[in-house]
C-alpha cells in the first residue's frame, strides 16, 4: 500500500536513534510486521533501500519478522490464528471474524556496523 | 520533500498554498552527530527499541485528538474509492444539518474543485492538496485544524483521498471512520478491501436510487461487510435523492451528543 510512507516513518526513528546514541552507521533493521497490517514485503523492501539513502541506515539489510494474525470468531466466540484475512474459522468453520492484533508495523531492533 | 520528517511538504499545499514548515525542530542527515565518527564504536551492537513505524504520525493524531475533545468536536473520517459519492454526500447532508456548527477538511490530490463545493454551501472548508500522497495523515490535518478556527461542539468531516488502501492505517485524530460504498461498486469490494471495512465504524451503501438499474444484491453487500466487521453499522440511503438521509443525520447528531455530554456535565 503506502510502503513508502512507512519507510519514511522508519527512518525517522532510525535517525533519532542514530543520534541519541552516537551511531554512524547502521547494518541491519529489524521490523516486526503483523499478517493484518496490509504491508507487502517485496514493496517493503524497495522502498527502503530507496528511503534509506542518505541516511545512516543506508545499505542496511532489512529483515522482516511475521507477526501471526489472530482473530475473533463471531460464530463460536474463540480467538484464533489465521493466515490470511479471508480464512475461515479453524475450529468452527465461521466466516465472521474480526482481527484481534496482527496489523502491528514496529521497528524491533538495530544492529550497529 | 523532507525526508526526515517525512512529511513531503514540496507536495502538500493548503488551500493551494505550500504549507508551513514553521515549527519543526529536527536536524537533518550530514548536518549533526550522525554524520560524524564516533569513536569506540566498531563493535556490533543491537539497539532495541520497539518503536511502531507510525509513532510520528501517531502523535500528531493524538494531538487532533486531544484538541478535538477539549471542544466537544465530533470528527468522522470519511473513506471510500474515488467518485462513491462522498462530496455530494457531504454537501447534502451540510443542507440537512441546517445551521449546526460544523467544518470540513478535504483531501484530494490535486484541485480545490472539493472545497469549493463545501464552501458553496456556506460551510467552512480547509482543501489539502496531497500532491503525490495518496492518503491524509495525522500532520496535515494539524495544520489544517489551525486554519479552521473550530467552533466548540460541532461536527468536523474530514474527506480523506479517494482511496481504499491506504488511509486505513493513518489516524488522523478522528473519532471514528465511515466508509462510503456506492451501489455500482460490487458487493465484493469489502472482500477485496478489507482493512477499509475492518477499520470503519460506519459502512454507507450511497446512490441506493440506482440499484433498481444495476444487478446489485444490497444484502449481499451487507453480508459481505459483516463478515469482514461484524459490529460494523450499515445505513442505505441516496445521497441524491435523499431516502436514507434521515437515518444518517440521526446518527450523526446522536454520536455527536455523546462526544459533548460529558464536557457539558462538568
Amino acid at each position: 500500500m503506502h510502503e513508502m510512507s512507512l519507510c519514511e516513518g522508519m527512518r525517522h526513528v532510525i535517525e533519532e536513534q542514530a543520534r541519541r546514541h552516537n551511531i554512524a552507521q547502521i547494518s541491519q533493521v529489524r521490523v516486526e510486521i503483523g499478517r493484518f497490517a496490509g504491508v507487502e514485503p517485496d514493496a517493503l523492501h524497495f522502498a527502503f533501500d530507496v528511503v534509506m539513502r542518505g541516511s545512516p541506515a543506508e545499505g542496511a539489510a532489512l529483515v522482516i519478522l511475521d507477526l501471526p494474525g489472530r482473530a475473533l470468531c463471531y460464530d463460536c466466540m474463540k480467538e484464533v490464528e489465521i493466515m490470511n484475512r479471508l480464512d475461515p474459522c479453524p475450529i468452527c468453520g465461521g466466516g465472521k471474524l474480526l482481527p484481534q492484533g496482527g496489523d502491528e508495523m514496529r521497528i524491533k531492533d538495530l544492529e550497529v556496523a | 520533500m523532507c525526508t526526515v520528517c517525512g512529511c513531503g511538504d514540496g507536495e502538500t499545499k493548503l488551500d493551494g498554498q505550500p504549507h508551513s514548515h514553521g515549527g519543526h525542530d529536527h536536524q537533518h542527515y550530514g548536518h549533526g552527530l550522525a554524520g560524524t565518527e564516533v569513536p569506540g564504536m566498531s563493535q556490533e551492537r543491537l539497539i532495541e527499541i520497539e518503536t511502531d513505524i507510525l509513532a510520528k504520525n501517531d502523535s500528531y493524531a493524538a494531538t487532533n485528538r486531544a484538541v478535538l475533545a477539549e471542544r466537544g468536536v465530533f470528527a468522522v473520517n470519511l473513506v471510500s474509492s474515488p467518485g462513491s459519492g462522498k462530496t455530494t454526500l457531504l454537501c447534502k447532508t451540510i443542507e440537512a444539518l441546517g445551521d449546526a456548527p460544523l467544518a470540513v477538511i478535504e483531501g484530494d490530490q490535486q484541485t480545490q474543485n472539493d472545497a469549493d463545493r463545501i464552501r458553496a454551501t456556506g460551510a467552512r472548508a480547509v482543501q489539502i492538496n496531497t500532491g503525490k500522497g495518496c492518503h491524509l495523515d495525522g500532520h496535515m490535518v494539524g495544520h489544517a485544524l489551525s486554519h479552521l478556527d473550530l467552533p466548540p461542539q460541532a461536527l468536523l468531516f474530514i474527506e480523506n483521498v479517494g482511496n481504499l488502501v491506504c488511509p486505513a492505517a493513518f489516524d488522523l485524530g478522528e473519532d471514528c471512520k465511515v466508509a462510503i460504498l456506492s451501489v455500482t461498486e460490487g458487493e465484493d469490494k469489502p472482500l477485496k478491501y478489507p482493512d477499509m471495512f475492518t477499520a470503519a465504524r460506519l459502512a454507507i451503501l450511497n446512490k441506493i436510487d440506482l440499484a433498481p438499474h444495476c444487478d446489485v444484491d444490497l444484502d449481499l453487500y451487507e453480508t459481505n461487510l459483516r463478515r469482514i466487521n461484524p459490529e460494523i453499522e450499515i445505513l442505505r440511503l441516496s445521497a441524491r435523492s435523499g431516502e436514507g438521509m434521515d437515518r444518517w443525520i440521526a446518527w450523526l447528531r446522536a454520536n455527536l451528543a455523546q462526544k459533548t455530554t460529558p464536557e457539558a456535565a462538568e
